[in-house]
């Protein structure tokens, strides 16, 4: 019988720590003590807490092992799965309090956490139907083909209020119902799974941890629309979310989940993948579209819309991984459960992926309306090193820098909008007093210029000008008209560009503009970068009374800037430096500084 | 995006020429196979050499600049042959903000060689890349997929260091 489950993380990040390793040395040595049929090893989808990666937990205690090695592996097995000792030194420090272990639930991090879209990510095994089943799996699906009609299924969608989880959140329903309206023929059920901005790993992580969600809901959406053939483009860069969807999907379709006459009800749907291969402009409608067509993946101009014209010329339907996660258990639990959560206009709950300059980065779920405060420093336990928090990114490429004043903002699609930013797909990172703002603009900006695919003047140009003029700041040949030039060139791209990524490529200038302008300003009249970040703003002195003359520094320098006598205070030769940095992490006491 | 063209002579072989034509065969009734075929050829050839993207076109009756457009469209699509010791340097935004910019500027240094490009030895490549989602371990390089995480620039020189 089986008395312990070892679950162990296998989303992306665990397994860039080497969880993989970790499982074969788990199951190594749980056969060694001949535990092999009372304990069991799991590889599940992401916990969310990736920060402490690799994670490891044992039931039925709920012990929560954080960052653990193989090396860590035999102790645990002989102390706690052998002698039932849970091994303090290694579980999470939140977890152990005054000597007892408390439950990952009570954990600041989950606590107010409400997982929804990630309810089954990091409890079952990916690579099983059968724990999806047990976790109510696939009964959403034969509740809609045996007692509802397609109407119904669309009116329970549209009445729970579910937005696009994607970034610009059209009403979901809303958009089955256009296809639905369209005459019968052959239509298509698509899902965008590129995730294409760059720090968001949400879709990827539910991809990882609870494929069939994606796969029931397709389904569903195949039946209300009266589509027979579903599309999932999925990043090429997410090999271990490729792989589980394929596994998912042959599984499905051996239980006769998938093909023809799913539950003897007569209803057909089978579900194809398509790899996505890096084109940010693909998480666009049309464009993603046009790239399952096989061509360069650009846009076109809406009207008409993909429900009235879209894959092949037929009405199609395009939704998110975390939208159609959503959907399974709004058919199960109703509208009203869902309307429960979040705020008037966006109900249900959001997954944020959390990164950057924050403790506890991962993966979190919280209610719409929750607070950027309480995600950046309940959930996310705040800034580390004692930084001061300087802005919080949401949107990626297409979205704002959010200041300290508007922490307490409930997060919902007009709040965010309202401020200046997006939701975006939940990318969310977090920036401190050593970011420039003025930096991560142009860092945003080399992206889109990267990523525009060239159709439109106003885009295909319009962001390499705006490129220019940041650069010109950046290395300290700025202007003030400069900035007001920016702002301009700003406001025709995002009212002219054909699709989002260029209208909403200007949105990291502009709420920039809006609420660091200081930093701007420093950059062109001072010819100083506050943050000490943009390489021809700043230079390196050596502080002359900290300065022991230990010679450390002057021996790593690549380019050999920095002379002086032993035991005498060094000087750096500013002509000589290509402030590469090494010296200051070479410095034991602290004497050299970036001004 | 921007691509350059390689100056790496196309060593392909027979063997890899009959492997691309059974692939090609495999997706002949498929509507829209140019993209999965690609991705195939790129398996067996480490990258798209001008001569297999002409030889896909006239094997799928689509013209070779059609063909060219897509593979220069998507960055996944390298028209350059990796070095035998690839390195990518994760430049998505969790990775920039905590530093990877100057990573990977230590990294072009060392090597002497710009991003995107391969040493003419083909010993070594540069490559920035986007976002590979473990965000939690930023910054982030991989050198032949071997995931190397909360970098410092100090420790780059170490690393490299194992692969020289």
């Amino acid at each position: 019988m089986v008395r312990s489950t070892v679950l162990i993380c296998g989303g992306t990040g665990c397994s860039s720590s080497g969880s993989a390793k970790i499982k074969d040395k788990m199951v190594e040595e749980i056969k060694a003590a001949g535990l092999e049929n009372e304990v069991k090893v799991v590889v599940t989808g992401c916990f969310g807490l990736c920060a402490l990666g690799p994670i490891m937990i044992v039931y039925p205690e709920g012990t929560f092992y954080s960052r653990v090695t193989v090396e860590d592996v035999p102790e645990i097995v002989s102390e706690h799965l052998l002698k039932g000792r849970i091994v303090k030194h290694l579980a999470y420090d939140e977890t152990v309090k005054d000597n007892e272990i408390l439950s990952l639930n009570d954990t600041a991090f989950y606590k107010k956490q409400k997982r929804i879209a990630l309810r089954n990510c990091g409890v079952i095994n990916p690579e099983n139907i059968d724990e999806y089943i047990g976790t109510d799996g696939y009964q959403a699906l034969g509740k809609v083909l045996t007692e509802m009609q397609p109407q119904e299924v669309i009116d329970v969608i549209k009445a729970s209020g579910l937005r696009g989880r994607g970034g610009a959140g059209f009403p979901t329903g809303m958009k089955w119902q256009f296809a639905a309206n369209q005459p019968a023929g052959k239509k298509f059920v698509c899902c965008n799974a590129d995730e294409g901005d760059p720090g968001a790993f949400m879709d990827r992580s539910i991809l990882e941890g609870d494929p069939h969600a994606l796969i029931e809901a397709m389904a569903i959406a195949g039946y209300a629309i009266g589509s027979d053939q579903g599309y999932v483009y999925v990043r090429a860069e997410y090999p271990i979310a490729v792989q589980r969807l394929q596994i998912a999907l042959n599984q499905a379709r051996e239980y006769g989940l998938l093909g023809k006459d799913i539950f003897g009800t007569g209803f057909n749907f089978d579900i194809e993948l398509r790899l996505g291969a890096g084109a940010f402009v693909c998480g666009e409608e049309t464009a993603l579209m046009t790239s399952i067509e096989g061509k360069r993946g650009e846009p076109r101009p809406r009207p008409p819309f993909p429900a009235v014209k879209g894959l092949y010329g037929r009405p199609s339907i395009l939704n998110n991984v975390e939208t159609y996660a959503n959907v399974a258990q709004i058919i199960l639990k109703g509208a009203d459960w869902f309307k429960s959560m979040g705020t008037e206009k966006s109900s249900g709950t959001k997954v944020f992926a959390l990164g950057g300059k924050i403790k506890n980065t991962g993966l979190v779920e919280v209610p719409m309306g929750t607070t950027l405060r309480d995600i950046i420093y309940e959930i996310g336990g705040g800034i580390p090193d004692g930084k001061k928090f300087k802005a919080a990114q949401t949107g990626g490429p297409s979205g704002g820098c959010i200041p300290e004043k508007h922490l307490d903002t409930p997060i919902d699609f007009e709040n965010l909008a309202a401020i200046g930013s997006i939701m975006g797909s939940g990318g969310l990172i977090v920036m401190d007093e050593d970011n420039c703002m003025v930096d991560i603009a142009k860092f945003f900006l080399e992206f889109t210029v990267d990523e525009s695919c060239g159709k439109c003047t106003p885009c295909r140009v319009g962001t390499v000008r705006m490129l220019e003029i940041l650069d010109k700041i950046t290395s300290g040949n700025g202007t003030l008209e400069d900035i007001d030039k920016l702002e301009e060139l700003c406001n025709y791209v995002k009212s002219a560009s054909l699709c989002g990524l260029g209208q909403t490529a200007p949105n990291p200038v502009l709420s920039t503009l809006q609420y660091f302008r200081d930093e701007y300003v420093a950059h062109v009249v001072d010819k100083k970068c506050p943050a000490g970040v943009c390489k021809n703003l700043m230079r390196y002195v050596i502080i002359e009374d900290k300065c022991k003359g230990c010679t450390a520094c002057a021996r790593k320098c690549p380019v050999g800037a920095i002379t002086g006598t032993v035991k005498q205070p060094h000087v750096i030769d500013a002509e000589k430096c290509v402030k590469c940095g090494v010296c200051i992490e070479t410095c034991k006491f602290g004497a050299i500084v970036k001004q | 995006m921007k691509k350059k063209p390689t100056t790496v002579a196309f060593k392909g072989t027979h063997e890899q020429e009959l492997e691309l034509d059974r692939l090609i065969a495999a997706h002949k009734d498929d509507p829209g196979a140019l993209m999965p075929v690609l991705q195939g050829a790129q398996e067996i050839y480490g990258y798209l050499p001008e001569e297999v993207q002409r030889h896909i076109g006239l094997a799928m009756g689509i013209p070779f600049e059609q063909v060219y457009g897509v593979s220069t469209f998507y960055s996944q699509f390298s028209l350059n042959p990796k070095g035998e010791v690839a390195i990518a340097v994760c430049l998505g935004t969790a990775c920039y903000v905590k530093g990877s910019g100057g990573i990977l500027d230590k990294i072009s240094s060392i090597l002497d060689l710009a991003v995107g490009e391969t040493s003419r030895d083909g010993k070594y490549s540069i490559e920035a890349t986007r976002c590979i989602g473990a965000c939690g371990l930023a910054p982030v390089l991989t050198i032949n997929n071997e995931v190397y995480g909360r970098l410092t620039v100090a420790q780059v020189e170490g690393i490299l260091k194992k692969y020289m």
